[in-house]
């Protein structure tokens, strides 16, 4: 494979106008040219094109201060854009706040609570806040959404009393009061343990088996790389690409990767065999290799087998998401934009 | 977009079928759950008042507040009682004289008091923390996506405002009563018209005064709710709340400023005083709680236009 097809399989910023559009009707949020720019003149979105099929788990990954959370707050109507379109289950936001939020459950920077009353009458008082929510069916609800992040044995506790972790779960069950269509998390494991991390993912999955659709904004790309089947990159305000995950993944070239004590020697087949970007380390060296047909792999294994060349092992490491980011922003990840 | 266009096709089915089967017939062509839009009811609609009613009362700070108004009156009826014990020579603001004679005028000696600083200071308390204090903890997001819909929390936080003020009037007035009852004689009332009036007849026009003053704070939670959307600190919001209180007392006091003052909001909070007279004089009254509906139709409506316009990044 080259590099030019390998990138025509990724839908790039231009998203709408090609296949996407057949299937609009089934696309849960869809902006076109969504722009925010603040009072301070800070340009925090910058004409965002943005596609999330229903039924996906849609990664939405990007660097702190790459424009997630602006984004998400204009999605959920509590800023208005200050130009272009925001459709959230079809209709128009901020304009449809009343008929859209109550379908859609969201986590938006981390959870916020009233510290003097217990988690259990948290939850009671958002899902209060909610007009189409049944009062009879709350008292139920809620020990349901309680139980289901497990926060049963502490729902009489003070939410003021809760540990980071807690606070984060209590956020989730509040999102999970009501059979959802939408859910959305804005990094929902920040500050969580690993176990912690783990729970919320399986949770994740769990609520994306059942039919929700989940968008996920995250700066952990390994996050992204576990739990979704799409994702879109932010970087500085802009939406650099999106796409599944297997097409963002299958972006970033795979490495050969050998292993050898005799490093030096296959190092010189290689770069005669047109390898590039060698990388020689200590027994291992790795470079990209042009794959022009079944027999490249193997011509390449007996070269360095015939140039005498100690073959502890011979492979093709598939590129990850944080490759396919580095190249295509050309920065490392944890640069804040 | 084209999902708009799309939606009625969507619903179709359900016009067809019953609406039960309609509905699990949509969950099982679309791998989805929750199944439309669901409708808003009465009763989900007043939760988010009652709620906001609960929220006010059950926090320390609000127990904390009337418990300090519920202190004044035993304060005033203690002193008052030490005083006449030691000398009497029973001069003092127009009320308090009354006190001795009858236990009764401790409710309107202990509001006469605290209506010009305690109550309007408890009430700014309230009313300012009410959108910021929302704003500072985050938790107005939440609300708001869940979602309350702005306007309808712009009303429950005021509906919960005014009944503060009721029960922080109520807080004076009870602990008035326990205490005037428990110090002085009580028994028939003689008003400040000079006419008596008997126990039960005196016991309605507390009530109509509390009432009144209970109302005659109305403006003021108007504007604490305006001040409390202008800013993502609940502290700030309730310190200019209850700093603009003061101000405008000054403003009041002096003469030279007399051609705005009849618009300024405390000019006639001392006007219930009339109501003990016979027959009762409502003429300042009625200007007061005039004046309080202005204040509230112009703040109440800056605050929604703030509000509803207003970008949530808190």
């Amino acid at each position: 494979m080259t590099t030019a097809p390998d990138t025509e399989q990724v839908r790039g910023r231009a998203a709408d106008g090609g296949p996407a559009s057949a299937t609009a009707p089934d696309d849960v949020i869809r902006t076109s040219g969504l722009t925010k720019r603040f009072r301070s003149g800070q340009l925090a979105v910058d004409r965002l094109d943005l596609t999330v099929p229903r039924g996906s788990v849609f990664g939405f990954l990007g660097p702190n201060g790459s424009g997630k959370t602006t984004t998400i707050r204009m999605l959920m109507g509590l800023i208005a854009p200050s130009s272009g379109l925001a459709t959230v289950l079809g209709a128009p936001m901020p304009q449809s706040v009343g008929t859209v939020l109550p379908r859609v459950g969201a986590l938006i920077e981390g959870p916020a609570l009233y510290g003097f009353l217990s988690g259990r009458d948290n939850l009671v008082r958002f899902d209060a806040a909610d007009p189409t929510s049944d009062p009879r069916t709350r008292a139920r609800r809620v020990a349901e959404a309680l139980d289901r992040v497990g926060l049963t044995a502490a729902a009489g506790k003070k939410a003021r009393a809760y540990s980071l972790g807690m606070k984060q779960r209590l956020g989730l069950a509040s999102a999970l009061l009501q059979p959802r269509e939408l859910l959305v998390l804005d990094e929902p494991t920040n500050g969580l343990d690993p176990q912690g991390m783990r729970e919320i993912r399986t949770l994740v999955r769990e609520v994306a088996a059942e039919g929700t659709t989940v968008f996920l904004s995250s700066h952990l790309l390994d996050e992204i790389e576990q739990v979704c089947t799409h994702a879109a990159v932010m970087s500085r305000g802009r939406l650099v690409v999106q796409g599944t995950v297997a097409e963002l993944a299958g972006r970033a070239q795979g490495r050969l990767v050998v292993r050898t004590p005799d490093v030096a020697k296959a190092g010189e087949v290689l770069s005669e065999h047109r390898v590039a970007d060698l990388r020689i380390g200590e027994a291992r060296l790795d470079g990209l290799a042009v794959v022009a047909d079944e027999e490249t792999l193997p011509g390449l294994c007996a070269a360095l087998v015939a140039a005498g060349v100690r073959v502890h092992g011979f492979g093709v490491e598939r590129g990850t998401l944080e490759d396919a980011f580095v190249a295509l922003t050309g920065e490392g990840f944890d640069v804040a934009g | 977009m084209s999902r708009a266009e799309a939606l009625p096709t969507e619903q179709a089915p359900q016009a067809a079928e019953p609406p039960e089967q309609a509905v699990r017939a949509a969950e099982q062509a679309l791998p989805t759950v929750g199944a439309g839009p669901r409708p808003r009811t009465a009763a989900g609609f007043t939760a988010l008042f009652l709620g906001e009613l609960a929220l006010t009362f059950r926090r320390t700070r609000t127990i904390a507040l009337l418990g300090i108004l519920a202190v004044l009156p035993v304060l005033i009826g203690v002193v008052v009682k030490i005083q006449t014990g030691d000398a009497s020579n029973g001069e003092g603001p127009a009320f308090i004289a009354q006190v001795t004679q009858n236990g009764l005028f401790l409710v309107f000696t202990a509001l006469a008091m605290a209506l010009p600083v305690f109550l309007p200071m408890t009430v700014g308390v309230v009313a300012g923390d009410s959108i910021a204090g929302e704003a500072a903890t985050g938790t107005l997001r939440y609300l708001l996506v869940a979602p309350a819909g702005r306007t309808r929390l712009l009303a429950a936080k005021f509906t919960a405002g005014l009944a503060f003020c009721l029960a922080a009037t109520m807080a004076v007035v009870l602990a008035a009563v326990a205490t005037g009852a428990a110090l002085f004689p009580l028994g028939e009332v003689t008003l400040l018209s000079g006419d008596t009036i008997d126990l039960g007849a005196a016991l309605l026009r507390a009530v109509l005064v509390a009432g009144v003053v209970a109302l005659s704070l109305s403006g003021l939670v108007a504007i604490g709710l305006f001040i409390s959307t202008l800013t993502g600190s609940g502290i700030a919001a309730m310190a200019t709340t209850v700093g603009l209180v003061i101000t405008v007392q000054i403003l009041d006091a002096f003469p030279q400023l007399h051609a705005i003052q009849p618009f300024l909001f405390t000019h006639q909070w001392m006007s219930f005083g009339d109501l003990l007279r016979q027959p009762m004089h409502w003429d300042n009254v009625l200007q007061n709680l005039g004046l309080q509906a202005l204040y509230i139709a112009v703040f109440g409506s800056a605050a929604w236009a703030r509000f509803t316009s207003q970008d949530i990044t808190a």
